[in-house]
């Protein structure tokens, strides 16, 4: 193609070149380019006068506005603390009975909760608290580690089986595992635990060994009638409500191997009154949703 | 394709190969009984069979000295299949991670199937298998046809090609055997990184040397593109990777950047393997396939050398924007972010350019699918840089920063571009290289448009809602001022959309395995075409392709 070839369709002339039959027309760059180039630098420039942009040796240019991210973290921080502490400082100093019969006080506390209890107890106790295999359900009224106010607080403070010098410490022996109780006792008192709450209905021998080999294994943490023992955090045998479950094959598990729950200590990472308001989260909060 | 090499070059190969397996086996003595055997293994493997298919034609004659007069397309047909073959693995996985995340259970408790394992293995497989290798096929293409020169050298491109792939099937080896150095779109460990660097020196000379062969006076602009990729995605990936190897006989390395020094070297590897690998060597591929396909002249080439210098000025800059808010110190993010914005019209510019260069031409877009696929890469690729330009803007990306918006971004470029400019180009290129009167279905091509663009605007949708939904929900503050959502909200606020990025991604993979049986039956079935002059000169030196048919 020679030089002065023009594209009939647009009437610009090609470079003159050709690559495997592609040509190129030698278009000025349309004014709008120019245009969006010019706009675009300059608001670049304009950034670069207002913000900190350029380096120098030692230093670098600050920028007309003197913004600087981390002061206006730690503005914005400090701004939202101020923001927080109108309430967050009275459910720290109050005692829980003050906190719930302040009205206005609770709603704030309804209003914060899901997002601490998301972040922080969900993973382990479920969206509502109802719990799993092995993490307590705590809207059931049964406590392993008892449920008034202080006990609560307590649990969520020092955690369970935790890293906390004042942690809350409990095990189940492994009773089959450690050779204390055969598979065959095993099952006995198994199906007698069953019979307490009425899961099961054993013939009187087998009642009667599963109730002997209970008082001489289990009753020292479980108690005689097997309602538990919240400061040994054992639990109640005779309700409805079941930890790792109630089928024979889950409790000849547990019977055999032991259990060995765990809690985090959530001092270190929850301040006080956040704790007292996931304590008051599961004890009103969710129960009145429910 | 061995039979046409000489002899020597066989046994150049053998030779190559042959200290290949050593090195392989060395490796796997030496780290016996850890991943790093198992790479040596995989090497020797390599080797061998290779080395296998190289002997059987050992004795084959002498080619005929006058394929020298014609172009070099044997390992371009070798990377059509190897590409297509990339895609499947790289977009296979893709698969399985979206519905990974929309159903956890998917992983099926073994190690390998970690999303932290997996996700490397889709990235690497997508950007550095499916992208490298069609660029790579595509460069020995477009390098050859503009320049009226056969490649240089009958091994050099033989190693390049399948030397890269060796690379590429170390990583994501690696990867799923838990090898990974932990920097993102450069994951691989020193070995690899080192093999690569041998690759793509040697890759980078065959360029230069084929480049100094041409008969055309003048270097068109696919080629700026194409060596600008070569050029500075070396630099990068030496800079982003040195690191010193806790020992010879294993995987494990430490790199020499620290702190966030390392950040910012990573990130302007991570940005620029954006800018150099998926956008300028996939502009070279546009520059070339796009005027070809639609027979018009590029609209302007001073457009041309605006938008390649901007473009390539201007993008090393702005590695800093993926690190807003963070220690880097803040004058960095600036002007991250300003370089970012004063991007934007060079390369909208190219975009531009190709579009314009279909005036003339538009019922070509619309008859043809091929040509279809690269116009709307082209359409893509202006909606993903704005959208780049966009989310460098600090404010902006204090919202989209770690929310599936950045996957959004990533997708367009990535499914909408990249993917869909590689397929019109295969598309072009098959009957090419094959002599082949056209693609075997017309109609399949048709099919495999209209699902890719299906796929990508469910899948990018889906991202942008959820990316932006998760951002909101990020920051949402109720009237106490503390968060209005917990995390496990904004995952189960998400679950939908996941849902929907599997399903666009799904429906994108149906129509590229399409493309693989329409490909393959091209190349089986697809009627010959008739006498093609598709050589470099005249026995008088004359050029000697100018009466190639559109295809």
């Amino acid at each position: 193609m020679s030089v002065d070839e023009r594209d009939p369709l647009t009437g610009h002339r090609t470079t003159g070149h050709e690559w495997n039959g592609i040509t190129e027309l030698n278009t000025r760059v349309p004014r709008a380019v120019w245009w969006a180039i010019g706009l675009t630098h300059a608001w670049a420039v304009l950034m670069w006068f207002l913000l900190p942009s350029w380096p120098l040796v030692t230093t670098y240019t600050k920028g007309l506005l003197g913004v600087d991210q981390r002061q206006l973290v730690a503005g914005q921080l400090a701004a939202a603390a101020r923001d927080h502490d109108q309430w967050m400082s009275r459910i720290a100093s109050e005692d829980l009975p003050t906190i719930r019969g302040d009205k206005e006080l609770m709603a704030t506390v309804a209003e914060v909760a899901p997002a601490l209890w998301g972040d922080n107890c969900q993973a382990c106790h479920g969206r509502v608290a109802t719990g799993g295999p092995g993490f307590p359900d705590l809207v059931d009224k049964s406590w392993l580690w008892g449920g008034d106010d202080d006990a609560v607080l307590e649990t969520i403070r020092v955690g369970v089986n935790s890293a906390h010098p004042d942690t809350r410490t409990s095990q189940m022996l492994a009773f089959g595992a450690g050779g204390m109780l055969t598979r065959d006792e095993i099952r006995t008192v198994a199906t007698y635990v069953q019979s307490l709450s009425g899961l099961a209905t054993p013939d009187d021998a087998t009642r009667q060994a599963g109730a002997q080999l209970f008082a001489d294994n289990c009753a020292s943490c479980h108690g005689d009638d097997g309602t538990g023992d919240t400061s040994l955090g054992a639990p109640n045998l005779t309700d409805a409500f079941w930890l790792y479950g109630s089928d024979s094959e889950t409790l000849f598990r547990t019977i055999y191997g032991g259990r060995h729950g765990w809690m985090p200590t959530w001092e270190s990472r929850l301040s006080e009154a956040q704790r007292k308001i996931l304590a008051l989260y599961v004890l009103n909060v969710l129960p009145e949703k429910q | 394709m061995v039979a046409a090499l000489t002899v020597g070059t066989r046994v150049l190969a053998l030779v190559i190969l042959g200290i290949g397996a050593i090195v392989g086996l060395a490796m796997a003595v030496a780290g016996a009984g850890q991943a790093f055997g198992v790479h040596g293994w995989i090497v020797l493997i390599y080797c061998l069979v290779i080395a296998w298919r190289v002997m059987l034609q050992l004795d084959a004659p002498e080619p005929s000295p006058s394929r020298l007069r014609s172009y070099y397309d044997d390992p371009i047909k070798m990377g059509v299949v190897l590409t297509m073959a990339w895609a499947i693995v790289g977009m296979g996985f893709g698969v399985w991670v979206a519905y990974l995340l929309a159903y956890p259970d998917l992983r099926y408790d073994a190690a390998w199937t970690g999303f932290g394992r997996l996700r490397p293995v889709h990235t690497t497989g997508i950007i550095f298998g499916f992208g490298g290798t069609a660029l790579i096929t595509t460069s020995f293409h477009v390098m050859q046809r503009t320049s009226r020169a056969r490649l240089a050298g009958e091994f050099t491109p033989w190693f390049v090609l399948l030397g890269y792939q060796l690379f590429v099937i170390l990583a994501i080896s690696g990867y799923l055997m838990g090898i990974n150095q932990s920097k993102e779109y450069a994951e691989a460990e020193w070995y690899a990184d080192l093999w690569l660097l041998v690759v793509w020196i040697t890759y980078f000379t065959l360029y230069i040397r084929t480049l100094a062969r041409r008969a055309e006076p003048h270097i068109y602009v696919a080629n700026w593109y194409y060596l600008s990729f070569i050029l500075i995605v070396g630099v990068l990936h030496i800079f982003n990777n040195v690191a010193l190897p806790v020992s010879w006989s294993g995987s494990r390395s430490y790199i020499l950047w620290s702190g966030v020094q390392d950040a910012m070297m990573q990130w302007w590897y991570g940005h620029n393997a954006v800018a150099f690998f998926l956008t300028s060597g996939f502009l070279g591929m546009l520059y070339y396939y796009l005027p070809k396909r639609a027979a018009r002249p590029i609209y302007s080439y001073r457009l041309s050398i605006l938008s390649f210098w901007g473009i390539t000025f201007f993008y090393v800059w702005v590695g800093s924007h993926h690190l807003h808010y963070t220690a880097l110190p803040q004058w960095v993010q600036t002007l991250g972010m300003t370089f970012s914005i004063m991007l934007l019209v060079p390369s909208w510019a190219t975009a531009a350019n190709a579009l314009l260069t279909l005036n003339g031409a538009w019922h070509k877009v619309r008859d043809d699918a091929t040509l279809r696929f690269m116009m709307v890469a082209a359409i893509f690729y202006g909606m993903a840089t704005f959208e780049g330009s966009f989310l460098a803007i600090r404010g902006v990306n204090a919202l989209s920063h770690y929310t599936d918006w950045t996957i959004a971004h990533v997708h367009v470029g990535t499914l909408g571009w990249n993917a869909i400019l590689i397929f019109g180009a295969i598309y072009a290129l098959v009957p090419v290289i094959w002599r082949r009167e056209r693609m075997w279905s017309p109609r399949l091509v048709e099919w495999h448009f209209w699902l890719a663009v299906a796929g990508t605007v469910i899948y990018v949708f889906s991202m942008w809602n959820s990316g932006i939904l998760q951002g909101l929900m990020w920051r949402t503050y109720n009237d106490a001022g503390t968060l209005q959502y917990s995390f496990i909200d904004t995952v189960m606020a998400m679950h939908p959309y996941y849902m929907g990025r599997a399903v666009g991604g799904t429906i994108y993979m149906i129509g590229m395995l399409i493309g693989c049986v329409n490909i393959w039956m091209t190349i089986r079935k697809a009627p010959e075409a008739g006498y093609l002059r598709d050589m470099p000169k005249t026995p008088a030196g004359d050029a000697d392709d100018r009466r190639v048919p559109a295809e």
